[in-house]
Formats: structure tokens, sequence, C-alpha cells
């Protein structure tokens, strides 16, 4: 149960003078169950990548497998492959388009051809998950806030239960509390269900907190892929490919520079904390 | 699928074709119009072929590019070239079956297929090589001199720019759209016609906000920047003619005259 993708490129316009190479030779396993995210600069070909994992763009060179398969064989259907692999777009809330918040929360399981009873379910079920109010259920999205658009959205595709679930920076514009509430939602989802998420941003803050494997883009090509804490070992070099690690590395690497034996190894706000705390003995 | 139309879109490279001035293309386009339609004799047909290919080469971008515009109206081509062929009365050239061809027929269905592919292969170099600003600007200037008799040139300018800047976002929200209705399972090809019309919804409703709202914020934005139509208005870059643009109307009108002598001998 994995996605593979081998050595793949993507060359948009090709053949003209718009040529532009947004990926090449990636190689990357994603194993079922893991969260990763996905960082890298504007246009270093992010969103590119992750619309390969459902079969939207076809890859110019280079294959993807799902669960074994080639994608791209002729007898593969990729309408399945999309019910598996659910994909939050960047601002999604550009595609709500029906009569309630709710129906159009029920268009992906319904494409699914689920019972109308089931549809039903997922779809309460998934605007529940992403604390959006009752009271909004019934009311026209485009009557909604950005924000609660926004959630009404990433609700259309949670509904589906993907097995996958690809956001594309889920917290663009939104504000530090509706930020943290949607991303600790999508991880609450992940403790629950087990399914993997692919989660796409610019700011390492963010993703340090939530995920296991940090996959940092430039220019088309992977250029790290590991552990958020060893990824932050080369925030110099992140710096470069004007990225920056969250400001604890920082932090503590400023203090090791000065003297005080901290270990540099930590990622989140807490893990500084008790690693200062320990360097002074005081217990918490 | 969708960036295929290359209606309004412009190639970017440079050529001594992309630097003319407007004005110019716009003057050398019409007289090419006019001469698809008005020249006589398989040396006309000659001459005109000769200057769409110097002027081809000289605008450096690919011949593929400048005949995707054909793709979109073969059916049409098609389709009036059979009529033609097939309805036209006159004398018999070869028959089958009940249909009969006739040599009128004949050749009125290959002037009309030639007149046609030239007309886009030619207005195509136009729309390649000019931005869609210059192009309005262009005809702006151009018909100035109508203002005078109240006609709102400006205003039809100024619509025209929007609206051929608003062709390619709207194809690329078009394709946005699509993909994140097809991520949730939307599907857009199968299906009877009933279905396929109901399937659009989930498209065109998003496609139509995005524009009202995109329509809105342009409306705005002009506003706060004191926009008030084109009386009194200066222009960033006023047009003017270079050495280049001399030389050319004056290949234009060595053209002019070329198909009238063509056409008095034809
Ligand atoms: N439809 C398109 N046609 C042509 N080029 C494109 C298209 N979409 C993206 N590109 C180009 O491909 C490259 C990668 O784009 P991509 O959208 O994948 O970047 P990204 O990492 O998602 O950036 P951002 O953080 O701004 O969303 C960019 O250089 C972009 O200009
Ligand atoms: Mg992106």
């Amino acid at each position: 149960m994995s996605l593979i993708l081998d050595n793949v490129s993507y060359v948009y316009s090709q053949g003209n003078a718009y040529e532009k190479k947004a990926l090449d030779g990636i190689n990357l396993k994603i194993e079922d169950g893991e969260f990763i995210g996905i960082i890298g600069h504007t246009g270093s070909g992010k969103s590119t990548l992750i619309q390969h994992l459902n079969g939207l763009l076809k890859a110019t060179d280079g294959k993807i497998y799902f669960d074994g398969e080639d994608i791209y064989d002729k007898d593969y259907e990729l309408r399945d492959l999309r019910m598996q692999v659910g994909m939050v777009f960047q601002y999604p809330e550009h595609q709500l388009f029906d009569e309630t918040v709710f129906k159009d929360v029920c268009f992906g399981p319904r494409n699914q051809g689920l019972p109308e009873k089931d549809v039903q379910l997922r779809g309460y079920e998934a605007l529940k998950n992403v604390g959006l109010n009752e009271k909004y259920f019934d009311v026209s999205p485009f009557e909604l806030s950005g924000g609660q658009k926004r959630r009404a959205a990433i609700a259309g595709v949670i509904a589906m239960k993907p097995r996958v679930l690809i956001l594309d920076e889920p917290t663009a514009g939104l504000d530090p509390r509706g930020k943290d509430e949607i991303l600790d939602m999508i991880a609450a989802n992940h403790q629950r269900y087990g399914n993997t998420v692919i989660l796409v941003s610019h700011s390492m803050e963010d993703v340090a907190k939530y995920v296991d494997r940090i996959i940092v883009m430039d220019d088309g090509k992977i250029k790290y892929d590991d552990e958020p804490r060893e990824v932050f070992k080369y925030y110099k070099e992140l710096e470069k490919i004007g990225l920056a690690a969250p400001q604890v590395t920082y932090l503590m690497n400023d203090l090791r520079e000065n003297g005080y034996p901290v270990s540099t190894d930590v990622t989140t706000v807490d893990e500084a904390k008790s690693a200062i705390l320990k360097l002074f003995k005081i217990q918490t | 699928m969708l960036r295929e139309i290359t209606l309004g879109q412009y190639y970017p490279v440079d050529s001594v074709i992309h630097k003319m001035d407007p004005r110019t293309k716009l003057f050398a386009t019409v007289i090419y119009i006019l001469s698809i339609f008005c020249f006589r004799g398989p040396i006309g047909f000659v001459a005109i072929t000769a200057g769409l290919i110097a002027v081809i080469y000289l605008s450096k971008v690919p011949f593929s590019f400048m005949v995707r515009g054909l793709k979109a109206i073969v059916f049409i081509l098609v389709f009036a070239g059979i009529l033609n062929l097939f309805m036209t009365p006159g004398r018999e050239l070869i028959s089958i079956w009940k249909f009969t061809v006739t040599y009128e027929g004949a050749k009125s269905a290959s002037l009309m297929l030639f007149r046609m592919i030239y007309l886009i292969i030619g207005t195509s170099v136009m729309t390649l090589t000019t931005t869609p600003n210059q192009l309005t600007d262009g005809l702006e200037t151009a018909l100035k001199p109508f203002a005078k008799i109240k006609v709102p040139v400006h205003e039809i300018a100024m619509m025209m720019s929007i609206a051929l800047r608003f062709i390619p976002i709207l194809v690329e929200e078009t394709d946005k759209i699509m993909k994140a209705q097809m991520a949730r399972g939307a599907d857009f090809e199968s299906g009877g016609i009933i279905k396929k019309v109901k399937s659009m919804v989930p498209l065109l409703v998003p496609l139509f906000v995005s524009a009202f709202r995109r329509a809105n914020d342009l409306a705005l934005a002009m506003e706060a920047r004191c926009y008030h139509g084109g009386e009194g208005r200066t222009k960033m870059i006023p047009l003017h003619y270079e050495h280049r643009d001399k030389v050319a109307y004056v290949v234009v009108i060595v053209y002019i005259v070329l198909i009238f002598i063509l056409r008095k001998f034809a």
C-alpha cells in the first residue's frame, strides 16, 4: 500500500515559447499512514507535484504506482484513484457551487456512488469535523466568510474519506487561530483514521509541529527528504533557497554558539522549553 | 486541452514584426484581408502566399503555432467545403453515385477553403506578434477620427483590452476549477447530453462567481486610480513610427499595386 514516483518529470506547455520544466526527475515513496510536509519556495513545483499523485497531471516522463499498479496504464481507472487520493486545492473555496453548504459537501460522496443515507452521514460528519457551526449547514456557501468557506471546502474532500489526503496550503490567508484550528483538525483526523496526509506549505513553523517527514522542493527537484529534525540541521542551506527553519532552531543554535550546551535537535517550542529547563536543572 | 486556444495569445519572441507599430500591422492586416478577397488568377495566389510566408518567416513564430487556430474550425471548413463541392451547379467534373462534382463547385470550394485558411493564419500572425494592449492601443489611435462623430472609441478599446486580458485568466480558472471538481469525482465526459449539461453546473457556477468577483475587483481598482474614461487621458507609452514602419508601409503599398496589376493580367 503505497505511492511510488519513479523519475517523474513534468514540462508545462511543451514545445512552445512558454515551455517550463516544473518537475525534474522526482523519486519518491510514500507509505500508508505517513504525515508528510512538502515545503518549497514559490514556484518550486509543489502544486505541480501533488497534482500528479491523483492523476490530474500526466507526467511528461517517468512512472507513478499506486498500490503497485501503474496509474498510466490504459486499463487503470483514474476516477477510482481520485476517490482514494483526495485533494484540497490552493484556495479551495473557489470550487464551491451548490445551493447549500451541506449539498456542496455531499457532492464528493455522491460521486462515489454511496447510498443516499451514507452520503448525508458523511457530509454531516465532515462538516462537524472541520468545526463549522450547524447553523451554516443550510445557507448558501457564498454567504460564508472566507475562513468558513475554506472549512466547508475542506469538508467536501474529507467527506470522501480518502486514504490519502493532500492539502495544498490549506491555511494560506487565514488568521493564526484559524490556521491552528484547521491544522489541528487535520492532525486529529490523521490520528483517528490513520490515513496518509500530505501537507503543502511555505512555512516550516506550521509543518514542523505536525509532520513526521519533510520533503523540501527547490526548482523542481527534491532537495531534502527526511525527518524534520534532520532537515532543520541544514537551516543555512534552507535560507539560500528562500526558506527558513523554525525559530526554535535558530534559538537553540544561538544558545549553543554562546556556550550553552543545549541540544539543537528540537523542532517545536515545547521541546525547546524542556531542553532549556533541563540545562538549568529546573524540574517542571 | 483548453490552453490550445490561440485567440488573443501573444507569442513572446523578439522579431521585426513584433517590434512594429500596431497601427502598421493593423493596416497591413486589413490590406492582406482585402487582397485575399479580391485577387485574381494563380499568379495572384502565388503573390499572396509569398507575402504571407515572408511575414511568418520574419515573425519567428513557429508555423505549428499559427495553424493551431485552424483546429477550432476544421469542422466548419470541411462542412462548407463539401457543400460548395456538391451543391454548385455547372459543368460536370466527376460523378459519384447520386452526387456530382461540378467544375464550378471544385473551383468555389477550393477558393473558399483558401480564403478561410489564409484569413485565420493571417490574423493569427497579427495576434501572435502583438500584445493585446498594443493591439487595442493601435485600434484606438487608428479609430480616433470617429470619436468626432460620437463613437465611444476609447470605451470600445478599453472594453476590448479588458476582454482580451480576461481570456487567458478565465481559461486558467476553468482549468483549475475543472481539476478541483474532478478531484471530487466529477465526471465531465461520460453520459448522455442531459447528464453532460448537468455535470457542467459544478464548473459553471464557480466560474461565473469568480468572473463577477474579478470584474468587481477590477472596477474598484480602476475607480481607486481615478479612471474616468478617455477624455484628457495621456499614454504612458505613446505610439510612434520608427524607420521599420516606414519600410513596412512602402512594402504594403507595393503589395497593393502588385495585386492590382496581377488582377488586370489574370
Ligand atoms: N499552468 C501552467 N502553465 C505554465 N507554467 C506553469 C503552470 N503552472 C505552474 N507553472 C510553472 O511551474 C512552476 C512550478 O509551479 P507550481 O505551481 O508547482 O509552484 P508552487 O511550488 O506550487 O508555488 P506556490 O508556492 O506559489 O504555490 C512555476 O515556475 C510556474 O511558473
Ligand atoms: Mg502552489
